[in-house]
């Protein structure tokens, strides 16, 4: 699952150009003979089990935050505008790269105050010399994500993009791992696009799979840091969290009773999740359709939007048997 | 001239009749079948000369333009007034303007420049210190051509000279008077044109139209800010007058489908045609909302260049609009001749 896990993360998928990490995900479908298709908007459809029954949406988003390619000047230089949640105060320095491979790193103008600081004071330096000679390895409206190692100390791995190619992961394992079962409820394993930028792909999908329940598998914030900015009561390393609520959804009591449950009788620890700010594939399902009851299964994640955000794999390891465990249980 | 035809007519977001029969005239007079739903979107069925269907193929433009509300009116017989969409608060004062369904001219006031205090004049005046005189001694004297709630437009001639059109409205009339262009030409497949309403106050009309329509392919045809001016600086622009239509790669609503931007711009190229991105990749249009319609469509955003919109008059070039209408037109047959994948 790690080498899964850094080819993933190491891969470019910012929101509306998630490609690379769909054929990525495809590869691994058809290791395990699975069949699947792609909507209009590139949501990837894995699906399985019984679907006389109850039909459940798991959602892992594919998209990272990005940067995209506004203007180019004259000496070269590149302006750019961010896709998704992007800390302008994190990038001076940092270096990007495109889907071509080009690499970049961003430079900062001179500003008098901190609070001073925008996207129209940085720009993007991609070692061109004059507007042509940039016009030849990007252009605009070309995309560029973090560039990013991949590390691991321990349990606890490093690496961009974790928010949420973890959680593809934490689906592909769990279809691993059911695909020989007969599964008592239907199940769409939907790999999703565009969650970085107003969960964008789950609405529709959710619309055309007309599902009875949805989860949404991503990641979510902790509050274990020195003085976190974010106030949560998960820590990373106890167990995958159970949302109860986030800014985007609040989660229907029977999914997350079922969860609680679940772990409960298999002794998969977890914790409870409410997050006062973010949110997740589950707040456009719930509101598909008629309404959709639905719940989240969060992987605690620091640093989350960072070039090195970090997970705990036995968090992981208890993702994929929690998730596994939920969809051999009939809804 | 279309554009500044449906430039001069009042339709602010939620009050788009007169617009819509205005275009809906047109529709009847060339034969083109048409319908308006329950929120008010005019739907335009263009019948091409073969059976053979475009499925799924859907053009839009708001009719909508920002404009003001009546929310009281003051013993003095003053009114007061709410901004509907965003509205460029500096270029209120002094504005003329039309309210409510008789166009009862008034003018925005505020206090005089040598009666404000220093820090007044300093800031720009926010919208209730403002308030609208229509010329009445009393409320009971306002109320007679007034109520509270009638809609409040901008009012100003709109014209056109060389290669120059100004007036208030031209987001969104341009983009009307495009898709009006487009649907008086010959089309050997068929489509579905949508004028769609209430795009100002966020997106309202046109994802229910797209419910209805469920387009697999839709294009947006929008009018967007140029920043082209002095004391800005280039990478700020967002547009450039008379540099060609402008493509929209994101924004805040929509990523434009990868295949419709592609298409957009092998058509321009082969037809010789300028274009540019828009760079600024913030604010929202029609194609966000119809993108997420039902189970999703693929949505693209082509727009005029338009300096000072949301304000009481903008303008833009007319040879922007025409390669707008020209890389339109070669874009939907090219969609027909050769397909797009999405």
């Amino acid at each position: 699952m790690n080498e899964l896990i850094t080819k993933l993360c190491q891969s470019f998928g910012p929101a509306g150009r998630e490609d690379k990490v769909r054929s990525l995900i495809i590869e691994e479908l058809e290791k395990l003979h699975e069949k699947f298709f792609i909507d209009t908007l590139g949501n990837l459809v894995v699906t399985k089990g019984n679907q006389a029954d109850k039909k459940i949406l798991v959602a892992a988003h594919m998209d990272e935050i990005g940067l995209m390619v506004t203007f180019i000047d004259e000496n070269g230089f590149l302006r750019f505008t961010n896709m998704g949640g992007v800390f302008k105060n994190i990038l001076t320095g940092m270096k990007v790269i495109f889907e071509n491979g080009t690499v970049g790193v961003i430079g900062q103008e001179k500003i008098k105050e901190p609070k001073e600081l925008d996207f129209d004071k940085l720009y993007l330096d991609i070692g061109a010399r004059t507007r042509e000679e940039a016009q030849e390895k990007v252009k605009i409206g070309d995309t560029a994500v973090f560039l990013a190692s991949f590390s691991q100390e321990g349990r606890r791995i490093m690496a961009k993009s974790l928010d949420n190619r973890i959680g593809c992961a934490v689906v592909i394992e769990a279809l691993k791992r059911l695909s020989p079962l007969n599964l008592p409820n239907g199940v769409y394993f939907v790999f999703t696009v565009q969650e970085e930028v107003g969960l964008r792909g789950a609405r529709p999908v959710s619309y055309r799979l007309k599902p009875h329940y949805g989860l949404a598998v991503d990641v979510t914030r902790v509050g274990d840091t020195p003085e976190p900015e974010f106030k949560t009561s998960v820590s990373l390393g106890k167990g995958p969290a159970v949302k109860i609520k986030d800014s985007s959804v609040i989660c229907h009591p029977r999914v997350t009773s079922l969860m609680i449950e679940v772990a409960g009788k298999n002794n998969i620890p977890y914790q409870l999740e409410v997050l006062e700010k973010g949110g997740t594939d589950a707040g456009a399902i719930h509101l598909a359709r008629e309404g959709i009851p639905s719940g989240g299964l969060s992987i605690p994640c620091r640093y989350i939007h960072t070039p090195a955000e970090m997970v705990d794999l036995d968090d992981v390891e208890n993702s994929v048997s929690l998730l596994v465990e939920l969809l051999k249980y009939s809804w | 001239m279309l554009i500044t035809e449906l430039s001069q007519i009042p339709g602010v977001s939620g009050d788009e009749t007169r617009v819509r029969n205005f275009i809906r005239e047109k529709l009847n007079l060339w034969g083109i079948r048409n319908h308006t739903d329950s929120l008010g979107n005019l739907y335009a069925c263009k019948d091409g000369r073969s059976s053979r269907k475009e499925k799924g193929l859907m053009l839009s433009a708001h009719m909508d333009e920002v404009g003001l509300m009546v929310s009281s009116i003051e013993k003095s017989g003053h009114l007061r007034f709410y901004k509907v969409g965003g509205i460029n608060e500096k270029a209120l004062i002094a504005k003329p303007v039309r309210i409510g369904p008789n166009d009862i001219l008034g003018v925005i006031g505020a206090k005089a420049v040598h009666l404000q205090k220093k820090e007044e004049r300093e800031k720009a005046l926010e919208v209730d210190k403002l308030y609208i005189d229509i010329g009445a001694k009393s409320r009971e004297d306002a109320e007679k051509a007034v109520k509270v709630g009638d809609y409040i437009s901008f009012y100003s001639e709109a014209s056109s000279f060389e290669n120059i059109v100004k007036g208030k409205a031209l987001d969104n009339r341009a983009g009307c008077a495009a898709l009006l262009e487009i649907l008086q030409r010959d089309y050997p497949f068929s489509f579905t044109a949508v004028f769609t309403v209430q795009e100002e106050v966020g997106l309202r009309g046109a994802g229910v139209a797209a419910y209805r329509v469920n387009p697999r392919i839709a294009l947006v045809m929008e009018t967007t800010s140029a920043a082209d001016i002095p004391e800005a600086r280039e990478q700020d622009y967002s547009t450039s007058l008379g540099s060609g239509p402008a493509f929209t790669v994101k924004d805040d609503s929509v990523i434009t489908h990868p295949r419709i931007l592609e298409r957009l711009i092998e058509v321009a190229e082969t037809q010789k045609r300028p274009y540019q991105f828009r760079r600024y990749g913030g604010s929202f249009t029609d194609a966000g909302a119809i993108s997420l319609s039902g189970s999703g469509a693929a949505a693209g955003v082509i727009s005029t260049p338009c300096r000072y919109i949301h304000a009481p008059v903008s303008l833009l070039f007319l040879e922007d609009w025409q390669n707008l209408v020209e890389i339109t037109d070669a874009f939907i047959r090219s969609v027909h001749e050769k397909g797009l994948e999405v």
